[in-house]
């Protein structure tokens, strides 16, 4: 039931693909962005370029819950095609816009919603010239009947349009004219506002609207990334363009303007993985971004690269699966994939971002780590995450930051140096030296996948090979000391707890608000990072009862824990998400209260 | 060859190069390879090549992929860093590392299995970026690892050591390279020394994908009759192309040559090459010239060998890219990060 309140709805874009709708939606949500309002927008869309069914979604909150809500408030309704379910998935108490330029013989209509017509087309054929103005003045046209209806302030979101369109005036006024007379019109023949309002308020001062890609290629830029291979696949493509336009404006050389940077397309993921580690292994920091298909790919020189002990980054954004899955919908299915990726024993190093701001902070951790363990590390992000507009805190950097390059022999270190041995682990952390090759007469090593010593050596001897791989085992208990510590939220009292990973947070933030004014506190921890620390068993120990929640059929977060742990598993309960949506806050609720309530009745 | 390890001797007299070094110390751990492998004599002329050339072992990076071939980067060159990669992955793993130092030599040792068939994506790749690296291909035919199996490169009618014949049309990795863009192209044998050499010298100091495809006969599974690329069918079949020389930087050309039918290509990393035509109204400067004779001379038995094309202008990976003229690896960390004014600043488009 929508209920009446300021700053709290969410309003639901049903448009076409290809119509040019995702910067009118975006220039509303921004205008609630800046006047205040705590704001998340998800983006529905096929994998397409032109025609199939897209919706966005944008959801106010003055709490500043940034999942969706899960719940459609107002729904604009532009795509004939999928009216029935539009309309059908609205509250009740609810509104639906549609455009009424043509006449229907009959509107589905339902008695416990409003539901507004407006000539849309009709206005915008009148008003603009151009088939594709027309087209595009719709959007923003509908933009104006919102800001009407939820009495917006008019003054912000002219001015966005001034930022958004700088010194195109002919956009401007296009853009002015269509927002006038969907505001004059619902002015007109609409009581405004509707029972919700946006209001003008403070809580996104020190905030910026991003997605969790573009952090990410951030990330990369300050961490020094300088070799960045890939092949295109969503959802992690926006992740090199990013990378790729933020280089072009801040990593030319300042007297050549040459590239600073190498960012190479590949012919498919196994070369990028290939093309990463051989930068990583030549002293680069490198990375490649992907998804779960492309890790599939990568399978054989992932293993490579842990047993050859070479850093590099990979990100997957993680999309639905099996197979080719549905591509643009999200997912956390790749948790068991990345963690023990390719054949023979092998496991890796994975971080696990919650938002776009962590994104950007892990990011750059990831590098860190890389060097220091000197091991591909993942920074397993989802679509979610990757791809839509979320509201963070404004990333900060610290000058003088200086990044951890791990074990790499120095000159003068070599040339005080008998022999050196690539795999030999001098300091008992299981992390050995390294050298970077063209620096010095003392350095090389041979790096081979195939079975070696500890001298670097070819062996085929049991001890040899065993010897090596006994000291990979140590360097996993270092990573567990280095990698991020989960966030943890904890009171004595409590004796539930839930614990998961990554976008499932601020759904689980909001269910657990809710719960606990239900009278049912639970305790929270989120794991950050693979290899689990000593943290995330000690809380299970704590605990009676927990929760693991994540976005994946198969409960593989559930399985990692009891795999990897001296847990009880009779102690954990798995609650998977994985129809591709956003978790909602609602469901988490609802499956929450189910357990517990059979928990009792038994 | 052999398994017996024995203590590198140098010699007071051994011949040294520019650096003070003696063959002996481009040499690698002792090759595990068969007896009389064609692969061990290659292994012979990088070691001759890089000696000849003054080139310091750690500014040179060696990288394979999998299989007999794949094994011989560790024979050569023990003081330069060696990358032993998957199977037909070495050009990525080459890419990546030249884009972190295009300073370095690469050179790149494969199979005509980890080339032309697991590798074949990603040989053909890196030749369209025009990567400034020798790749090398081992190439006899036949699986030696597994035992015997037909590879790609295997001629039709060529038979397997039990009889039967392939039937299968082979992948020339010649006229592959020249028609997707390699900018030198090279085809030699394992047993002729003489014309190896210089080839490879050339093949190094191009800038570019450089590809040298050397028949090397398989003692044990590929040098029976009835097979195409055994040592006694090689010598057979092979006819060169063109009689290449090499002449280093600042040397006078002692050799005797006739100008008018002669080439002299300057090459950009150092030195220059003089190619004697032996081919008449052929030029390896014309991709549609090295074809159509490489084609013409296999219609009739007979492989062409020697440089069959060669482009000194078309620019590399490095500068199609518009990379700096600096290894990556060695820009200071500062350099490279925006700070913390930048951030703030790109901030205010998301606000």
């Amino acid at each position: 039931m929508s209920k009446p309140s300021h700053n709290n709805f969410t309003v639901k874009f049903a448009n076409v693909n290809g119509t040019g709708s995702s910067s009118a939606n975006g220039m509303f949500m921004k205008s609630i962005f800046r006047m205040g309002i705590p704001v998340v927008g998800k983006n529905y869309f096929p994998s397409n370029i032109q025609g199939l069914p897209t919706w966005y979604e944008i959801r106010a909150s003055e709490k500043g819950y940034l999942s969706p809500s899960g719940t459609v408030d107002i729904m604009v309704a532009m795509n004939a095609q999928t009216y029935a379910e539009d309309l059908a998935s609205v509250e009740p108490g609810g509104y639906l816009i549609y455009d009424s330029s043509w006449p229907r013989k009959e509107l589905m209509t339902r008695d416990d919603i409003t539901v507004l017509g407006v000539p849309l087309a009709k206005m915008c054929n009148e008003a603009f010239d151009t088939a594709r103005s027309r087209t595009l003045m719709k959007n923003t046209a509908y933009v104006g009947v919102l800001s009407a209806l939820l009495e917006m302030d008019m003054a912000v979101i002219e001015q966005l349009l001034l930022d958004t369109f700088g010194t195109k005036k002919h956009l401007i006024d296009a853009n002015k004219v269509a927002l006038d007379m969907g505001f004059n019109y619902a002015k007109e023949n609409f009581k405004c506002p509707l029972i919700f309002r946006a209001k003008t308020s403070n809580k996104t001062d020190g905030h910026i609207i991003i997605d969790g890609n573009a952090t990410a290629a951030l990330g990369c830029v300050f961490a020094g990334a300088t070799v960045g291979s890939w092949y295109p696949i969503t959802p992690s493509t926006s992740l090199m363009d990013a990378f790729s336009g933020y280089c072009h404006s801040l990593r030319k050389d300042k007297e050549t303007e040459k590239n600073n940077y190498s960012i190479i397309q590949a012919e498919d993921e196994l070369a990028a993985i290939g093309m990463a580690l051989g930068a990583g292994w030549n002293g680069a920091r490198s990375f490649t971004p992907t998804s779960g298909p492309g890790i599939s790919l990568m399978g054989e020189f992932l293993g490579f690269g842990y047993y050859t002990e070479i850093p590099t980054v990979v990100f997957d954004v993680q999309r639905t699966g099996p197979s080719t899955g549905m591509p643009t919908r999200t997912q956390q299915c790749d948790l068991m994939a990345c963690a023990y990726a390719s054949h023979g024993d092998t496991k890796h190093v994975c971080l696990y971002p919650a938002n776009p701001e962590e994104a950007f902070y892990l990011s750059t951790e990831a590098f860190n780590l890389a060097e220091q363990l000197q091991t591909p590390v993942f920074v397993l992000s989802d679509l979610d995450i990757g791809m839509n507009d979320w509201m963070v805190k404004d990333l900060e950097w610290e000058d003088g930051y200086q990044p951890k390059r791990g074990k790499v022999l120095g000159k003068e270190e070599l040339d005080n140096m008998e022999n050196f041995y690539r795999y030999l682990d001098v300091d008992g952390d299981g992390i050995p030296y390294r050298t970077i090759p063209g620096r010095h007469p003392k350095g090389a090593y041979f790096t081979r996948g195939s079975g070696h010593n500890k001298l670097g050596g070819y062996t085929e001897d049991a001890a040899e090979y065993q010897d090596v791989v006994d000291r990979l085992l140590i360097k996993w208990e270092t990573a567990k000391t280095l990698v991020p510590q989960p966030d943890i939220s904890y009171s004595k009292k409590n004796k539930i707890g839930i614990i998961s990973i990554g976008s499932c947070n601020d759904a689980i933030r909001e269910a657990r608000d809710v719960l606990k004014k239900q009278g049912q506190a639970l305790n929270y921890l989120r794991v950050k990072a693979f290899p689990f620390n000593d943290q995330v068993e000690k809380f299970m120990t704590q605990h009676e009862k927990i929760f693991v929640i994540e976005q994946n059929r198969d409960g593989q977060l559930h399985h990692m824990l009891i795999t990897e742990t001296n847990i009880d598993p009779r102690k954990l309960e798995s609650l998977r998400f994985y129809n591709g949506i956003p978790i909602f806050a609602k469901d988490i609720i609802q499956k929450i209260e189910d357990r517990i309530n059979a928990g009792q009745a038994a | 060859m052999s398994y017996i390890k024995k203590p590198k001797i140098i010699r007071d007299n051994a011949l040294r190069n520019k650096l003070g070094m003696t063959l002996t110390d481009y040499e690698g751990v002792m090759s595990t390879l068969c007896a009389g492998c064609g692969h061990d004599s290659i292994t012979g002329a990088i070691i001759q090549t890089v000696f000849d050339l003054n080139i310091e072992p750690h500014r040179l990076i060696k990288l394979s992929g999998i299989g007999c071939s794949s094994k011989t980067p560790a024979y050569f060159a023990s003081q330069s860093h060696g990358f032993n990669s998957v199977h037909g992955r070495m050009p990525s793993v080459a890419t990546g590392a030249h884009s972190a130092n295009s300073e370095l030599f690469c050179i790149g040792v494969s199979g005509d299995g980890d080339t032309l068939s697991i590798g074949m994506g990603q040989f053909t790749h890196a030749i369209r970026r025009n990567l400034n690296m020798l790749y090398v291909i081992e190439n006899n035919g036949v699986y030696g690892l597994t035992k015997g199996q037909f590879s790609a490169s295997a001629d039709v009618g060529s038979t397997a050591k039990k009889g039967a014949p392939n039937v299968q049309i082979p992948i020339d990795p010649c006229q592959v390279a020249i028609s997707i863009g390699a900018t030198f192209v090279a085809r030699s044998f394992s047993g002729d020394k003489d014309q190896l050499v210089p080839l490879l010298k050339a093949g190094l100091m191009h800038r570019g994908f450089a590809m040298l495809d050397v028949i090397s006969p398989c003692v044990t599974f590929n040098d029976h009759e009835g097979s195409t690329k055994s040592y006694m069918s090689t010598r057979e079949s092979k006819r060169e192309a063109l009689y290449t020389d090499y002449i280093e930087p600042f040397s006078e050309i002692e050799i005797d040559y006739d100008q008018g039918s002669s080439i002299e290509i300057d090459l950009h990393e150092g030195g220059k090459v003089i190619l004697r035509k032996a081919e008449k109204e052929f030029s390896p400067l014309n991709k549609s010239d090295s074809i159509r004779v490489i084609r013409e001379a296999a219609d009739e038995g007979e492989m062409l060998t020697g440089l069959l094309y060669i482009d000194e202008n078309t620019p590399d990976f490095t500068e199609m890219e518009n990379t700096v003229n600096k290894p990556l690896n060695e820009i200071p960390f500062d350099d490279l990060c925006p700070g913390s004014e930048s951030l703030i600043s790109l901030q205010k488009n998301y606000k």
